[in-house]
């Protein structure tokens, strides 16, 4: 192909990821929160905009833009205003090595890099750049804490996650995301790999800072954590930077555990990926309405005392399994 | 593969456009009447003392240590994790020695008390 229709394709490609995201994950996620959380406590929900309150988020997002946009006098404004392009672009550029599903020209992937499990691990970690920027610029106590607190969550987070990501790795031979869901055209890697599934749903819980695990923005202590000070259309993009970065979590669990785009021929792959990536998220949604905060202190007592002891238990038997049992 | 991450760079390039698009956006409608109370740091509704970059215990900063003794660790596994099927049963005496290394240092800052709550 010429060069200038790469770069259409990869401009085009972008602008339907952002804007599919951005629709998707962020102004249909809220609502299905805010369905789901209502269904769980027996009330109703958003009914009022649009047919059953479905349109709820798009007025949601005409209000937050016609808000004034405003900078604490006391805020460092370069770190301030760059936060919020950070948070998003890093939720967003996990979608560069998701496979969304299979067509006749090819898996329907932005981009197969080789490295796209690496690639994952390190653009879902760049997050915690842009929300200890937040805390920091704010000039905010609350924000400062929930900023402070996020770095050492996700650090912790990210070890056991990356060990429950080496596994899968291990067993399909490749880091390419395409490989390792043609890989499991018979077998889906839970099966193989309970355990690591777990590790990596309750570490990803825990790199988005959703309940059990929202220490970051706890709102009976800190406010609205790092981002207490933002509002507007700014407060929107950090709200967009958290929903996207939950589903690119789920729709990576779908592809490395889940079987990605593989289930029966009734319906097309792309379905399929979409309802797997439904269901994780219902879950993710059902644990933030069931299941109460943790304490910061028992948070990183999991993850370094139970989690990464697990995880490297577990990548141990697994190498065992694949190199010494069956080479 | 220059191609592949000729379209990360488009990624992240048009990306930060798109991103940015809201802000000019809102840069261009929305309303300006800012007055000292509203651009004053929250705090829960009274008056705001003192900054928050300020002297302050970061009770965490031996997790993140820890974290990059094993961060740098782990990135050594993913290369073996590609090949580990074709290298065979001497490679994984190999990477339980390098992995029994890695889980003493875990041992050591435990003993050591890294990990509690300090």
């Amino acid at each position: 192909m010429p060069w200038y229709l790469e770069l259409l394709r990869a401009i085009g490609g972008t602008i339907v990821i952002f804007s599919g995201v951005a629709i998707v994950a962020a102004m249909f996620g809220v609502l299905l929160e805010r369905k789901i959380s209502a269904w769980i406590h027996s009330r109703l929900g958003p009914t009022h905009v649009g047919p059953r309150g479905l349109l709820q988020t798009v007025a949601d997002t005409i209000k937050l833009i016609q808000k004034e946009n405003i900078v604490p006098q006391n805020a460092d404004y370069k770190i301030f205003a760059s936060a919020v392009l950070i948070v998003p672009l890093a939720a967003l550029l996990d979608y560069v090595v998701i496979p969304f599903g299979q067509t006749r020209w090819g898996p329907l992937i932005f981009r197969d890099l080789n490295i796209g499990v690496l690639f994952f691990a390190a653009t879902s970690s760049l997050v915690v750049v842009g929300i200890l920027m937040a805390g920091w610029g704010s000039n905010n106590k609350y924000a400062l804490l929930g900023g402070l607190r996020s770095a050492a969550q996700m650090v912790s987070y990210e070890i056991p996650m990356a060990l429950a990501l080496i596994t899968v790795a291990m067993l399909a031979g490749s880091l390419s995301t395409v490989t390792i869901v043609n890989a499991q055209s018979h077998l889906w890697y839970i099966v193989a790999q309970p355990i690591a599934f777990l590790i990596f749903v309750i570490a990803a819980t825990a790199e988005v800072n959703r309940v059990p695990f929202d220490l970051v923005e706890a709102e009976s202590e800190l406010v609205a954590g790092y981002f207490s000070e933002y509002s507007g259309m700014r407060f929107a993009l950090f709200q967009l930077g958290e929903y996207g970065e939950m589903f690119a979590m789920a729709a990576m669990a779908v592809t490395l555990f889940l079987g990605g785009w593989h289930g029966p021929h009734l319906l097309p792959p792309v379905l399929w990926f979409v309802i797997k990536l439904y269901a994780l998220i219902f879950v993710f949604m059902w644990v933030r309405w069931t299941y109460p905060r943790f304490r910061i202190d028992q948070l990183l007592n999991f993850s370094w005392k139970v989690l990464i002891p697990v995880a490297l238990a577990n990548l141990v038997v697994t190498a065992f399994f694949v190199m010494v049992v069956h080479p | 593969m220059l191609l592949d991450w000729g379209y990360v760079a488009v990624f992240a390039i048009v990306g930060s456009g798109m991103v940015a698009l809201p802000l000019l956006v809102i840069w261009l409608i929305s309303p300006r009447s800012a007055y000292p109370q509203k651009l004053e740091t929250y705090e829960s509704g009274v008056p705001t003392i003192g900054q928050a970059w300020s002297q302050f215990n970061v009770r965490y900063y031996l997790f993140s240590l820890v974290f990059v003794v094993f961060d740098v660790e782990i990135i050594y596994l993913y290369p073996w994790a590609v090949v580990a099927r074709q290298l065979g049963p001497f490679a994984f005496y190999e990477i339980l020695i390098f992995l029994v290394i890695l889980t003493l240092g875990l041992v050591y800052a435990w003993r050591k008390g890294a990990l509690e709550w300090v």
